[in-house]
């Protein structure tokens, strides 16, 4: 599987990101600098966590207008795989990709701190080898991961069976307990926990890799990673 | 040249003595202008000359086997094998974080940061050393809140935006940091070992480059600032204080780190205190060259900022490098790319001089090596050691040990510091194997299959009563920490804390502290590899406890760690290092002496270094053989406290301790060179505590949800977990509100 790791100037999760997919999962993976104008040949891209630029504005308000996310957002129109981790998950709310807002933690304070999460649903390409009848201890790093859409929002988004990863225990004040969503086509997926760094028992965890693996196992099923294939 | 007149009172508004003066006056063969003298002002101040503690920093160990660069440069550097190096240094912000508490930390944590990976190395760990004054029963108790949430929030914001990993450290709150808090910053980078860049300017002719952030009069003298001591005047030095931009350090990181990969860079430093006039002297000084600038072509922010300003500012995120002439481009290329300025402002030249230009006319020249490595040296008269307590304790009644032990695991210094460490992201770069909360932090190098362990300790009370003792002690506890995870202590750095030099009595901790660091890190072999004197450290005439503060780092494999906390009942609890001794007098230096009889007196506890290392040893060994299931060392608040931490897992102990002692002194004595492990190896575990001549009695077993201790088969004590780890875990955030 060929993952594409997006750089923003101030993505400090980079590195995580990529070590997960190239050297746990044993995946082709390369850095793609937020200045390219294309992806390249990918099956899945991850936008990292981090501060793109400093997180000064909203965060993720600036880095949706780096050149790169135009073609994010062709790729995931065609079905690609789009992962935004914490900061990546601001990114692809602020582009539009996925909805509602991230806002600053009802503690008004950053949070790092391993949280446990029940999958919200298995039917998408990212957790599609969860079980819902256990729970992952991954941890969260984040000062604006208060999850924050409108009634009819999250009603819709239950309602389709978007809601990908819920808090077992809310860090944050995230409604509905919501740490991760797909996208209408479910292609698309933000959460604010790291899955990143809990892939191995040395980590203190390796409930993150079931992100990974299901990407995989969903990748390998069609083929090519378009969404529209796996479902079929 | 500027037109400002050196008058008596210029010059001592700029803390130079007369003597100095004529010094500076016989070096250039004329009077300074205005220029000259803030240039020689900050070069030759406290903090970047340690004019007075130089003569005796060199009594600290600083060679050995693994050291590829000792102190004098940005930072030390130790070879860690398999090809990889590591850079640490830890640095003080006191006096800024005292002013302005959030950016006051927030570029303490920059500026070390800057040091690390201006030696070519990339951060990934960083640690806090904090003190403060008291939260409550204090008329200051309000402001010392604000500046503990100040500091905590300036060095989250710098460090998670950077993205370094804050993975441990210590707090601790005594009165005598009500107006001088202290903010030590320990950072650590790795790089490849032919990696490493070096500070010095070399290559006649070469370009001098200005990278990164704009110049503005922010910090202006800060570096004098922080070598003086603060007066009720002090609160109006904000504009001294810097503004941190982590954002924009970050992109600097990435890219000076891709332009010295090119090839192209010749040297590079970082512009900390004395800003630009210290990276250029500085450089210069160490490659024997002299350097031109012409300030018209550095970046600034401001206009109409005179050559002054301009050399004294200490605004931040800005690096100076010399890059290889012909090769310029190589290296714009790179900053472009990341979006930062970079900009020829000079060149290196060979008459050795520091020749500053504005409009195209000299407006300072001052030779380099003169400037940067020959300030005044003092040898300032020392006595004995300022000693405000006596030797025995006014007469006290012990409470229950029970209530004892509550009422000590929810005090200021021994609570949870989650409160803090919880605001710092810990894990970024996926490498912390052990974080906040463990003996000491674990970062594993993924390319090597080594890990690094680290650990700051320092004790101000015990330095208080002993300077030469405090620190020895302080050094043996970071050495136990390390080797409590399995890791061997390699290397160490420093940080001194203390008063006013000038008074002998002040001056004698500085020399005893040094004497015992020296004294201990030459017998554990860990050489200092650099560090920070921070002196002046007081307020309207009050010092602080004499405090210098350890880091040490230490190697080990990569593997999962052991942990603090029991984790099976049924296991056999055992103490190596034994009950240990204390007395009346070193019961005086104890957490429960502070805490619970609101004294100090006496002397620190004792320590007999060759047992320290063998005990050290011996749990290191058994680490490693992976025959603990947990390990703990003991210090401050002793047996009971140690005890207390490893049951935060739920599972309890009970114990019986075979000794005479006081029970008071039994539980809270804090005897040094003692590990509490649980393992269901015992026989093998006495048996490597016997080979290392260490004393390792079975004091129980481990059980569920309590905590009982007896003595001599009497029950002196019985504790709920729940309720204990309540009480830890509350505190601070009830005192922070």
């Amino acid at each position: 599987m060929r993952f594409g790791v997006i750089v923003f100037p101030g993505s400090n999760r980079d590195h995580d990101a990529f070590y997960a997919a190239a050297n746990i999962l044993g995946q082709q993976a390369e850095f793609i600098w937020h200045d390219a104008t294309s992806l390249g040949d990918r099956d899945a891209v991850i936008l990292p966590g981090g501060f793109a630029y400093g997180d000064y504005l909203r965060c993720g308000a600036i880095a949706k207008f780096s050149p790169i996310m135009k073609a994010v957002k062709t790729f995931a129109a065609g079905g690609g795989l789009v992962l935004g981790i914490c900061n990546g998950f601001q990114i692809l709310v602020e582009a539009g990709l996925l909805p509602g807002a991230l806002i600053r933690n009802r503690g008004l304070k950053f949070v790092c701190r391993e949280v446990v999460l029940r999958p919200g649903t298995t039917d998408s390409p990212f957790t599609c080898n969860a079980r819902k009848d256990r729970t992952y201890r991954v941890p969260i790093a984040h000062g604006e991961g208060c999850y924050f859409a409108d009634e009819r929002t999250l009603d819709q988004l239950e309602a389709e069976d978007r809601v990908a990863f819920r808090y077992v225990g809310n860090p944050n004040g995230s409604l509905r307990d919501i740490a991760g969503v797909l996208s209408r086509e479910r292609n698309v997926m933000g959460m604010m926990p790291h899955p990143e760094d809990a892939i191995e028992p040395l980590m203190g965890s390796s409930d993150g890799l079931v992100v990974f693996q299901s990407l995989l196992a969903a990748t390998a099923s069609s083929g090519r990673g378009s969404v529209a294939q796996v479902r079929a | 040249m500027s037109a400002a007149a050196i008058t008596p009172d210029l010059i001592a508004q700029h803390q130079i003595t007369p003597d100095e003066y004529q010094k500076i006056v016989s070096i250039l063969g004329r009077e300074p202008n205005y220029t000259e003298l803030g240039i020689f002002s900050v070069m030759w101040s406290e903090h970047c000359s340690y004019k007075s503690s130089r003569l005796h920093l060199k009594k600290l160990p600083t060679r050995g086997n693994l050291v590829v660069q000792g102190p004098g440069e940005n930072a030390g550097i130790i070879d860690i094998g398999s090809g990889y190096v590591i850079a640490f240094k830890i640095e003080s912000h006191n006096h800024p974080s005292f002013i302005e508490p959030f950016q006051g930390a927030a570029t303490g944590v920059g500026g070390i940061l800057r040091d690390i990976f201006t030696m070519g190395a990339r951060p990934i760990a960083v640690m806090d050393s904090l003190r403060f004054g008291r939260l409550e029963n204090s008329p200051n108790a309000a402001r010392n809140r604000r500046i503990l949430g100040g500091v905590v929030s300036g060095i989250a914001h710098y460090g998670n935006c950077f993205g370094v990993p804050t993975v441990g450290g210590e707090c601790i709150f005594e009165s005598c940091y009500d107006g001088n808090p202290l903010v030590n910053v320990f950072a650590l980078g790795v790089c490849r070992k032919e990696d490493i860049f070096y500070a010095k300017a070399a290559g006649i002719g070469n370009p001098v480059i200005y990278v990164g952030a704009r110049t503005g009069r922010d910090g202006i003298h800060g570096a004098s600032m922080a070598s003086a001591e603060f007066t009720e005047e002090s609160k109006q030095k904000r504009p001294n204080v810097q503004v941190g931009d982590p954002f924009m350090e970050k992109l600097l990181l990435e890219a000076c780190l891709e332009a010295m990969h090119t090839g192209a860079v010749v040297g590079i430093q970082d512009m900390g205190a004395a800003g630009l006039t210290c990276s250029t002297c500085e450089m210069g000084s160490r490659g024997e060259v002299g350097i031109e600038i012409e300030l018209d072509r550095v970046p600034q922010r401001e206009t109409g900022m005179t050559p002054y300003e301009i050399m004294l500012s200490e605004s931040q995120e800005r690096m100076l490098l010399v890059a290889d002439k012909g090769r310029e481009e190589e290296v714009f290329a790179v900053f472009r790319k990341w979006g930062l300025e970079a900009v020829e402002i000079g060149a290196v030249t060979k008459d050795g001089k520091l020749r500053v230009k504005q409009h195209g006319r000299v407006v300072a020249e001052i030779p380099n090596r003169e400037l940067a490595d020959e300030a005044p040296l003092y040898d300032r008269p020392h006595s004995e050691p300022l000693r405000g307590v006596p030797m025995k304790p006014r007469p006290y009644t012990c409470p229950d040990p029970t209530n004892a032990l509550l009422q000590l695991m929810a005090s200021g210094d021994l609570c949870s510091k989650r409160y803090i460490w919880e605001q710092y992201d810990y894990l970024v770069r996926s490498s912390t194997v052990a974080g906040p909360g463990s003996d000491a932090a674990i970062i594993r190098i993924k390319e090597t299959g080594t890990s690094v362990a680290m650990s700051l300790d320092g004790n101000g009370r015990y330095c208080y009563l002993s300077p030469r003792q405090g620190a020895m002690l302080a050094v043996a506890e970071s050495c136990r920490n390390l080797s409590t995870v399995g890791a061997q202590p390699v290397a160490a750095t420093n940080c001194l804390n203390f008063g006013n030099p000038e008074r002998p009595e002040i001056m004698a901790q500085l020399v005893e502290a040094i004497e015992g660091i020296g004294e201990a890190c030459r017998f554990f072999d860990t050489p200092i590899t650099g560090g920070n004197v921070s002196l002046y450290n007081e307020t309207l005439g009050e010092g602080i406890y004499p405090t210098p503060v350890i880091g040490i780092v230490g190697l080990m494999k990569t593997s999962a760690p052991t942990g603090i906390a029991f984790r099976t009942p049924g296991r056999t609890v055992m103490l190596l290092g034994g009950i240990g001794e204390s007395d009346e007098t070193q019961f005086g230096s104890t957490q429960y002496a502070k805490v619970i009889l609101g004294q100090l007196w006496g002397m620190p506890p004792a320590l007999d270094l060759e047992r320290e290392k063998q005990v050290q040893s011996a749990i290191r060994e058994i680490v490693n053989a992976g025959l603990a299931e947990s390990a703990h060392d003991l210090s401050d608040g002793g047996f009971a406290v140690a005890l207390a931490e490893c049951s935060f897992n739920g599972v309890g102990a009970r114990i019986d301790l075979n000794s005479e002692m006081p029970p008071e002194q039994l539980l809270f004595h804090e005897g040094p060179s003692r590990v509490l492990l649980s393992t269901g190896h015992t026989d093998r575990v006495a048996a490597i505590a016997a080979k290392h001549g260490v004393e390792a009695p079975v004091v129980g077993a481990t059980i569920e949800k309590e905590l009982e201790v007896s003595q001599k088969g009497k029950r002196v004590a019985l504790w709920q977990i729940a309720a204990l780890q309540q009480a830890y875990e509350q505190a601070l955030e009830a005192h922070v509100r």
